[in-house]
């Protein structure tokens, strides 16, 4: 059994089962956390293929709002049928995007995501049945037919599932990770001259590792809009972008948990930072950014890794 | 065991004769949301902050004049806990979040982003809390929900048209034309909506020529001002607000935009000082609800809350300083009806235990529950005048609004011809969507 695995699956159930005694507010937090740490582990599998994607606002919001619209286009409010109609919009919007993004790398790469993000912030903005600027309420009132009506149990079922679905994910990015494709990653992102020369299509390589991470950030972005019961278009906004920069940065691209610590640590300080210098919480942030760039280039996850390498010369 | 008795006899004869000895109580903590950063802050979240400090203060010490007179609220000092309203939805949530649930304030007063408070009400209906939303001009935060705990102390955006438009068809009937420069975004985007909808019910002959939807923030107006040049028209509408708007006037009137169109404000209010020299003489300004400048009201509680503005931050009190003056006052006067009936209601018991624990549970402060019925169709004098809840079933305030034009005198913004517009005329009655309003039945005064 693989170390990550295992450790994957305690942390899971650990969370489950604590998030039973935690405080309500902790368990908000730390939902909170899990979609970013779900966005963003999609982010950490582009920056693994070399390419950092400053639009993925995008898919975080597409995720949403399909989502969201289930509703009142279809009338359905049901958990489940939620994040399948994210995870469908998501495919086919990064599948169709990746033919013209796949070409691209480095700024231009970034630059063209964040494009694509904009227009849809610019769409949504001008769509008044949609709430334009405003948004609308979302409310999940199923998750696999059951009532979620009822106050603490019906937020704790919300949080089992996020938790659950962000456990499915890391594994099977991990797992993807492992294989042979996913090792090509790397690869591509050292030498793509020789990938290619290897027998291996670059191209088709950065499409799925595109369409993989866009759907974890539509995945994000669903569990997001269930838990938070409210979108609007500043889900694609390039600021929201770039927190998932900002946290993928922070917490660096060795493992499939750092994304998952880094959103927590970053949700935290933020929350805290709110709390006691409402003026200057920007500043903190910015701040705390600086200390770990300087001190910790490799992102948080490189804390555990250098204690690991200590341990054990 | 006389002992114990004894304790006991005591303990009831002070709870009988010496009530205010049980009133130690803990402060209340209100959670208070504004901008502190961003575009919004320098107009409307640190002006609202500093007004909240203010008025708070001056509350506890028991300062303000009848019938807030009463020290905090019912006796029970207040405590603020701030937050920075910046950053969007999902943040704003997050947060809301943490003020309830770790920090256990007892309500919550805030936001002025329409997009926070539709965002926020259903979460203050999940976690229980008595939340006033003290502005947001979404008329669809009420119109389209149905909500327990969530009240607006100010009255939503589609009065700034009906009332502007009326007031501009009384000094201006022969008007023919018209353009619209709005900020891109929800507020804007229906305060624009509203605006052709009245127009065209009160006057249908007058033409509207042409709509530019700028970008929030942006900050050049260019390209809006040529095309407005060339249309003409006799009068330009706007719901731009803050430095958008301030940037708006500064490129236009060095452009000449003035010289030939008259312009209308319906955000003007909130920081016309600031715009002394830059905004032209005639422009119709309007602020939702009787402001500072724009009603000269001498009322007690309107010289207290400017001068403890004055005297916190050395500035005049502007729109946002009144709006939370509506929501705390809204709040303090529901709390301390909810405790009053209480105390009325309360019936003494024979036996002396019963006594005990009937006057404990009628001196103890009022739940939630209590405050929610008697906050809904409340209604209180603010320093603006009347307010009362009776939209929204008891949860959204009614008020009047007045409109004026402005006249720059010795570097002071003056407004003048002010209009007073009650209620029932600008405002759709309770449980009509404004658009159908607006539509169908708007009453005419002079047809």
């Amino acid at each position: 059994m693989d170390r990550t695995l295992a450790f994957i699956s305690i942390g899971a159930v650990t969370l489950i089962l604590s998030g039973y005694a935690m405080p309500q507010w902790a368990v908000f937090l730390t939902t909170v956390s899990l979609c970013y740490g779900t966005v963003v582990l999609g982010m950490i599998l582009l920056v693994r293929t070399g390419l950092v994607s400053f639009g993925h606002g995008l898919y975080f919001c597409l995720g949403a709002y399909a989502a969201g619209t289930l509703k009142p286009f279809f009338g359905l409010s049901e958990l489940v049928f939620m994040l399948i109609a994210a995870i469908l919009v998501t495919t086919i919007t990064s599948f169709a995007l990746g033919f013209l993004l796949r070409k691209y790398r480095d700024i231009f790469f970034a630059m063209l995501s964040l494009a694509f993000s904009m227009i849809l912030y610019g769409l949504l903005s001008k769509s008044t049945e949609l709430g334009s600027t405003d948004g609308f309420n979302v409310t999940a009132e199923t998750a696999f037919g059951i009532a979620l009506s009822e106050l603490e149990y019906g937020r704790y079922l919300i949080f089992v599932i996020t938790v659950g679905t962000s456990w499915l994910c890391c594994t099977l990015l991990h797992l993807y990770l492992l294989s042979n494709k996913g090792k090509l990653a790397e690869a591509i992102r050292d030498n793509e001259l020789r990938v290619e020369y290897l027998g291996a299509s670059v191209n088709n390589i950065i499409h799925i590792n595109y369409v993989i991470s866009a759907v974890l950030a539509g995945l994000g972005g669903a569990l997001m809009s269930i838990s938070i019961g409210h979108i609007d278009p500043e889900m694609s906004y390039w600021t929201t972008s770039g927190e998932f920069v900002f946290i993928t940065i922070m917490s660096g691209s060795s493992s499939v948990i750092a994304p998952f610590l880094g959103a927590a640590v970053f949700t935290s300080i933020r929350s805290f930072a709110y709390e006691y210098s409402p003026d200057t919480w920007q500043l903190l942030l910015g701040v705390t950014m600086l200390v770990i760039i300087v001190f910790l280039p490799e992102g948080l996850w490189s804390l555990f890794s250098k204690i690991k390498k200590k341990g054990s010369p | 065991m006389k002992r114990l008795v004894n304790t006991f006899v005591l303990i009831t004869m002070i709870l009988i004769f010496c009530p205010k000895c049980l009133s130690e109580e803990p402060p209340l903590r209100i959670g208070f949301v504004s901008f502190l950063s961003g575009p919004a802050s320098s107009d409307y979240g640190i002006p609202a902050r500093n007004a909240a400090m203010a008025i708070v203060s001056s509350l506890n010490a028991g300062a303000a004049p009848n019938p807030h007179n009463m020290r905090g609220f019912s006796g029970r000092q207040i405590e603020l806990v701030f937050i920075d309203e910046a950053g969007g939805t999902t943040k704003q949530v997050t947060e809301f979040n943490q003020l309830v649930l770790r920090h256990k304030v007892d309500f919550v007063i805030g936001y002025l982003s329409s997009a926070n408070c539709l965002a926020i009400a259903p979460a203050a209906e999940r976690l229980k809390v008595l939340t006033i939303l003290m502005d947001c001009g979404s008329a669809q935060v009420f119109e389209e929900n149905n909500y327990k705990y969530v009240f607006r102390t100010r009255s939503h955006a589609t009065m700034d048209a009906i009332a502007g438009a009326k007031y501009l068809l009384k000094i201006f009937p022969e008007i023919e034309n018209f353009s619209g420069i709005n900020p891109n975004y929800a507020y804007g985007q229906e305060s624009w909506r509203d605006w052709n909808a009245v127009m065209k019910v009160l006057a249908p002959k007058v033409e509207s020529q042409s709509s530019h939807m700028t970008k929030l923030g942006t900050g050049h107006f260019n390209s809006e001002i040529s095309s407005l040049l060339t249309k003409k028209s006799q009068l330009i509408h706007s719901s731009l607000w803050g430095g958008d708007l301030k940037a708006f006037l500064i490129q236009a009137k060095a452009r000449g935009l003035f010289k030939s169109t008259r312009l209308l404000l319906v955000a003007g209010e909130p920081n016309l000082q600031k715009l002394s020299g830059f905004i032209p003489d005639g422009t119709i300004v309007g602020a939702r609800g009787m402001s500072s400048g724009m009603l000269d009201n001498q009322s007690d509680l309107n010289m207290w809350l400017k001068s403890i503005f004055k005297k916190e931050t050395g500035e005049t009190a502007s729109y946002p300083v009144y709006s939370v003056a509506n929501a705390i006052l809204g709040l303090k006067k529901a709390y301390e009806k909810a405790r009053l009936s209480k105390l009325q209601k309360a019936v003494p018991m024979a036996d002396v235990a019963g006594v005990q624990e009937g006057m404990k549970e009628a001196y103890s402060p009022p739940n939630t529950q209590q405050i929610i019925e008697s906050f809904e169709n409340l209604s209180y004098e603010t320093p603006n005048g009347k307010v009362s809840m009776i939209q929204g079933n008891g949860h959204q305030a009614v008020h009047g609004t007045s409109y004026g034009v402005t006249r720059t005198l010795e570097g002071k913004v003056n407004i003048e011809n002010i209009l007073f517009f009650p209620a029932k005329e600008v405002q759709p009655p309770g449980n009509t969507k404004s658009l159908d309003w607006i539509r169908n039945r708007l009453p005419t005064r002079n047809p």
